[in-house]
Formats: C-alpha cells, structure tokens, sequence
C-alpha cells in the first residue's frame, strides 16, 4: 500500500491547479457548485482541450494521452475543487467517449473520439423515460429499421447538458418481442436531427437542468449504432459503472464546503463546539469518500471495469454533498435561506442552492437504493430480490 | 497510491490467518477471558517463535525488520480472530514506545527480551477522570528523592498490568511539573494491581503506585520532555486499535452476509430482502471506509511522516462506522446475535472497547477541528 503521489503526480496536479487559478484571476469564469453539469463553457472546454485534457486516459491514435485513470482522477479533482465550468465536455470524456471505445466501431472512434478530445463534440444522455427511471430496461422508445436507417420514436427525460450537447447517446428498444433487457441498442443521435426537439425542465433551485428530449421519426444511420444490436441494455450498465465512478459525485458542490469553513472560521462561529463538532465530521466523511473513489480508479487501473466498487462510493459521496449542504444551512442560521442576488446573501447564495440541489444527487446516475442493490447483489453475492 | 498489500504482507497475513484459527478458537478465547491471566504461556511462545512480537523492531535487537504498515496487516488478523492477551500491549505500547525514545542501552537490554516473548510490557497512562488523550491530562506525580524519582497515585484501564514485567508510566516530574515517561520494574511490591471486570473480557487493571521508587537511569527520552513522546505513543496506540478494528469489523460483515444469506424465513433467505441488502451494503461501505482510513493512518505513520490528522479521521470514523456496523449485524443475525450462543458477541463486546480506548470519536473530531484550523 502507498497513499503518496508520485512526483509527476503532484507535478500534474499543479499544473492543474496553476491553469484554474489563472483562468479565475483572469475573470473567465468563478468557481460555483454544480459547475461540472450545469456551467457552460465552450472557450474554458476549448482551453481543456488544448492541453490534452480531454480524454486523458485514451489511445494516442485517437487523440488521446494514454495517461493513468489516477491522472484523470487528480484532473477531475482539481476542476471540481475549483468549481470549473466544465459541462460541455464531461459527459463525452467521462462515460460516452469511453462506450464507443469500448464497444464502437473504427469508424465511430475516428469520427467521434478526436472530436471529443479537441472539446468540439458535446454529449448528452438519453437514457431515463418518463416511465423508465431505476427500472431502465422497460424503456419505450423506439428504433425501427428502415433501410440503411434506425428510425427512433419516443421520449427522453432528465437529459443533463442536453441544450448544448451536439450528440445524444441514446438508448432505444430494437426488438419489442425479446425480453426486455436483450431488446434494447445503442445509438448517438444528432441534435440537430429533424424531428428532434428539446424541452427544458425547470429544477427545484430554478436552474435549467436537464431537458425532455422528443423524438419523431428521427433517422439515425446505422453505422451510429454503438456495439451490437440489442446488446445495449449490456452496455449502458457498463457504463452507468463509470458515470458513477468519479470524485463528481463527492465534489459537486465542493466550492460550498472551502466557502463554508471559511465562513466559520471569519465569523468566530468555528469557536462554538457544536459548529467545529459538525465541520470536522465532514471533513472526516469527505476524506474517507476520497478514499472510496480512489480506490474505484486503482480498480480501473487494474483494467477492470468498476462495478459493486463505483456504487458504494457513489451511494457514500452523494450522501455526503447532502450532509454538507446541510450543515451548511445550519451554520448560516437564517441567512442560510437567502438565494443568489438577495440582499444580505451569504456564499453567493451557494448553501441554499446546494441545499435545495442536492436533493437529486442520490437520484441521478442509479439512485441509492438501486446502488445498495448492486453492491448486495454484486459485491457481497446476496442473492436477487 | 496502490491499496493492495504487498506478496511478503500476503503471506504474512496467510500466516496469521491460518494460525490464528487452529490455535484461537471462541473456546479458547472464552477460557482466556474467564481466566486469572488472560492469556496463555504456550501461545504467547509460539507467537514470538513466529516472530510476531519481533516484526517491526530492527534485525539488531532479534526483529524482523518490518515496518508499522506490516505489522497493521498482522493486526488486522488478530482482532479479526478476537485474540486475548498482551500482544497489543508488549508491542504497540510498550516495545515500540521503547524503540522510539529509549536509550540505546535500554533497547538494548529490554527489546531483545521483548522479541524472545520473555517479557510482557505495558503502558500506564490514563487516570481517574482522565478523558483527553494527552500528556498535559496526566496527573500522577514522580518525585525526585537521591537517584530515584518516587511515583505516587492512580492509573486507570492500564492493559495487562496485572501480568506485565515492565510498565512504561507517564507521570508529572517535579518540580517542574512537566511530562516524564519511566520505564518501571511491573512486579515492584509498591505496586498494587486490581484487574477490572469489562465488557470485552480483556484485563484492564487500576494500578495504584504507593510510593514506587525508579532509578533516574529509569527515564525513557528526556526528563521534562515528554509530551511529544506521549503524543506519538496515543496515535500509534489509536491506529493500532484501528487495525484491530478492521480485522473485526470485516469479520462481522462476512458472517453477517454468511447468516443472511443462510437464514429462511417466508421460505427465502433473508438476504434475498431489500432491507437486509441494504443493511449489508451500509455495513459494507462502513467497514472498506474504515479499512482504508486506518490503512492511511498506518501508512503515513510508518512513513515516518506527520499523520496526526489521518490517526484522527481514522479513529473518529472507525468509532462511529463500527457501531453502526454492531447495530446492523445484530439486527439481521436476530434474537441468536444476542445470546452467546453465537460468536457474534465476542466481536461486540471488543468492538466497543477499541472505541473507547486512545479516545472516541468526539476526542478525535476535535483533533481533526483543530487541524483544519477551526
């Protein structure tokens, strides 16, 4: 065991470090919580990109670096600790680039994966339906062979990024007579399609975060097919392993947690023993799901795909941004309930918005009871309910 | 970073695991509990013959070589086999508080014995009303009279006293006033032992020393100086119990899950309900949490490195995690879980003393407060 970095590990991490305080002295942007899936920003994607942070652990001969899921790990970190604006690209560089490379064809990969890796593809999902959330395989939407075509009919929910992606990846019914879950394929579709259309939802602190996504006779050539035929029920719980797998779902609304301490320690409120009783557990909790989360990298490492792992720190992290964003409610009292723009708004109104937020972290991605299941069933060998 | 154990650390582990369960039976442990000493001779010998106690000391007293993180993975496996006796005490309090301050004259004469599982040691430092783990809370007094320090008062929960050759005692030096460690002749008649009767059948003694002379030559590091000594024995001691913890912990979830699985009722097995799953995977979560904070503490303090804050998220989550990990286990093991029909109660009962001993979670809350600047 070796809890320390290597050099070129802390070297890279600064580096890191050093291009995200440049860019918030420069006024590019500031840090804010949530910023990963609901800040966008194509020219902060565009200087990513330029560094080759984009599709960092990727084969060179598609653009990427070839770099460990440790790197890829402190880069994350980093852009999180920072609140960067980075939600034109994370969809695509976390979980989608790396479907197509690992069940895409030659063509999808030269087509999409340098694309991603220059910040000029932005991906969003289509997976969710109104009537198929936890239970993913009972999804409706469908695909229809037509010639050279899929013709996809049906409707997407709780899309993130979905205004600015310029490609979904979608998941649809292509066999309505096989069981469920062997009758479902994988496609990305277009954004601009005909027949596309998107319609924003409104969360509950008022942002735009995730879209319906409407889909009326819309063509997608076959060669976007992702993977086998009717393998996509397959290849989405592989991939949900991942899009639970990062330091995202402990750090979402980190820029609250720095905000928070300091708030304490300027207004003499860490003094009082309940308020320092409350901030070093959370610190305790943070600091244990650090842990939790490098360990599901050192999994992915080992050229394993993270599973049981991935859903235990997921489950863990979401319940910790809750637990902060409570406390930090509770050490701002009263002020706590004032939003952004208000009068008197402590944190730039973050600790009423995480607050308010965070009630979908232990939704999105396999809400936490399914993510128990998993690592009952998966990890612990517990039979199926 | 890499979490995995290394091929020697491996081994090590099969070893004690294998060990551990031909020779510590719940039977045996039982019969340790119910007995005077609390340990036994043979076992004691054998472990030393293994080359347990000697691990972590340098090849030139007769050690191992090994490093803290080794001796955690040996650790691991012996509150995972809820192992009675001295070990805990001889080696993490007493041998390795000997190797860090000692002269090298004392380590030359008592760790050798130590290795060779001649001698059992001890370390007496909490008191009556004692409930900080720190140097500056120690009350009992040493007294300067010719070449001898006379020490005088009470010590509380000291492990093992009662079968112990030699105790390492933190008292307050005058006149100065300040924190002094004495390596103390155990068996000296001024020394009065009462073992106290506790939940996890372990031997925690009140020691009372009435007027205990110890040579000057006696002092363990410097006269007056021993704060920081007494500070590094406390985080070694809470990352110790840690190990210990994660052992039993990671015990308890493989024989919940095991009970889980096996257990029928409505003509299924229990585990094949959502609640019990989702009790199994909170406790899964809790106990990988707990291995790798203590496996952080372990580490950093082996490195030699400044590992107060890890010892202190460690401790402070362990404390907790592995009370939440008692109440699941219990409540999915059944009425059978609280009789002591069924091992269950072994790991209960041990677990609730690690997390009193070397502080609690509270303690360490405040430890981790003040290193976040609060």
């Amino acid at each position: 065991m070796n809890f320390s970095f290597t050099e070129e590990q802390n070297k890279f991490r600064q580096e890191v470090r050093n291009f995200l305080e440049e860019e918030i002295k420069k006024g590019y942007w500031e840090p804010a919580c949530d910023a990963w899936v609901q800040s966008f920003d194509t020219g902060f994607t565009k200087r990513v990109a330029q560094r080759g942070w984009i599709g960092l652990t990727w084969p060179k001969e598609y653009g990427g670096q070839e770099r460990s899921h440790i790197d890829r790990l402190i880069l994350t970190e980093e852009m999180l600790r920072y609140g960067a604006p980075a939600a034109c690209h994370w969809f695509g560089d976390r979980q989608v680039g790396g479907a197509i490379l690992s069940f895409g064809s030659e063509e999808l990969k030269k087509e999409f994966l340098p694309r991603i890796v220059k910040g000029e593809a932005y991906f969003g999902l289509g997976m969710s339906e109104p009537g198929a959330g936890s239970d993913l395989a009972s999804l409706q939407t469908k695909a229809v062979e037509d010639g050279d075509y899929y013709v996809i009919n049906g409707q997407k929910t709780w899309a993130s990024c979905a205004f600015f992606a310029h490609y979904f990846d979608v998941y649809a019914r292509t066999d309505p007579e096989a069981p469920r879950h062997r009758g479902i394929s994988e496609f990305i579709v277009d954004a601009q399609s005909p027949g596309l259309s998107r319609i924003p939802m409104t969360d509950i602190t008022g942002t735009e975060a995730w879209n319906d996504i409407f889909f009326d006779n819309v063509r997608v050539h076959k060669r976007y097919l992702i993977g086998e035929k009717n393998r996509g029920f397959y290849q989405v719980l592989h991939q949900l392993d991942y899009e639970r797998s990062g330091m995202e779902r402990l750090m979402g609304n980190y820029p609250l947690f720095e905000a928070i301490i300091q708030f304490a320690k300027e207004n003499k409120l860490s003094q009082e023993p309940v308020i320092r009783n409350k901030l070093a557990q959370l610190q305790i909790e943070f600091e244990v799901g650090r842990l939790l989360i490098y360990r599901v990298a050192l999994v992915m490492e080992e050229g394993r795909a993270p599973n049981w792992e991935s859903a235990m720190s997921k489950a863990y992290s979401t319940e910790f941004e809750k637990h902060l964003a409570g406390v930090a409610m509770e050490v701002l009292g009263p002020y706590g309930q004032l939003t952004s723009g208000s009068k008197l708004v402590p944190l730039r109104g973050m600790a009423s918005h995480s607050y308010l937020g965070s009630k979908g972290y232990s939704l999105q991605a396999g809400t936490t009871e399914i993510l128990k299941n998993i690592l009952a069933v998966r990890g612990l060998g517990l039979p199926s309910s | 970073m890499n979490l995995t154990l290394t091929e020697e650390q491996e081994m090590l582990k099969k070893t004690a695991r294998d060990f551990l369960t031909a020779k510590c039976s719940k039977k045996f442990i039982k019969q340790m509990e119910e007995s005077e000493t609390g340990y036994f001779r043979e076992l004691w010998q054998e472990m030393a013959d293994l080359g347990w106690m000697g691990l972590v000391f340098p090849e030139r007293y007769g050690g191992g070589d090994m490093n803290f993180l080794d001796l955690a993975v040996l650790l691991e496996e012996m509150g995972r086999a809820c192992l009675p006796g001295p070990f805990f005490s001889t080696v993490v309090l007493g041998g390795l508080s000997i190797l860090d301050v000692g002269s090298e004259e004392q380590k030359q004469e008592y760790l050798p014995k130590l290795i060779r599982g001649e001698k059992i040691f001890t370390l007496a430092l909490t008191e009556p009303g004692y409930r900080n783990y720190d140097a500056p809370s120690v009350i009992v007094e040493a007294t300067p009279d010719g070449g001898n320090y006379i020490i005088k008062g009470i010590k509380l929960f000291v492990p093992d006293a009662h079968i112990a050759d030699y105790m390492l005692c933190v008292a307050r030096t005058k006149p100065k006033n300040e924190v002094t460690i004495f390596l103390a002749d155990a068996r000296n008649p001024r020394i009065k032992y009462t073992v106290l009767k506790t939940i996890a059948g372990d031997k925690l003694c009140e020691v009372i020393f009435d007027q205990m002379p110890v040579p000057e030559a006696n002092i363990l590091g410097q006269l007056d100086q021993g704060r920081s000594a007494v500070q590094k024995i406390i985080e070694r001691a809470a990352v110790g119990k840690c190990c210990e913890m994660v052992g039993n912990i990671q015990r308890v979830l493989e024989m919940t899950v095991d009970y889980a699985k096996e257990r029928k009722q409505f003509d299924r097995s229990i585990g094949s309900f959502q609640a019990i799953q989702h009790y199994c995977a909170d406790m899964a979560t809790d106990v990988d949490g707990a291995r790798f904070s203590t496996y952080q503490a372990a580490w950093v303090l082996s490195e030699g490195l400044p590992c107060t804050k890890e010892v202190a998220i460690a401790k402070a989550w362990i404390g907790e995690a592995s009370q939440r990990v008692f109440a699941l286990a219990h409540q999915i093991h059944g009425a059978i879980g609280a009789t002591i029909e069924h091992d269950l109660h072994f790991y209960t009962r041990r677990a609730k003393a690690a997390e009193l001993a070397f502080g609690d979670a509270n303690f360490y809350r405040e430890v981790v407060a003040r290193e976040m600047g609060l």
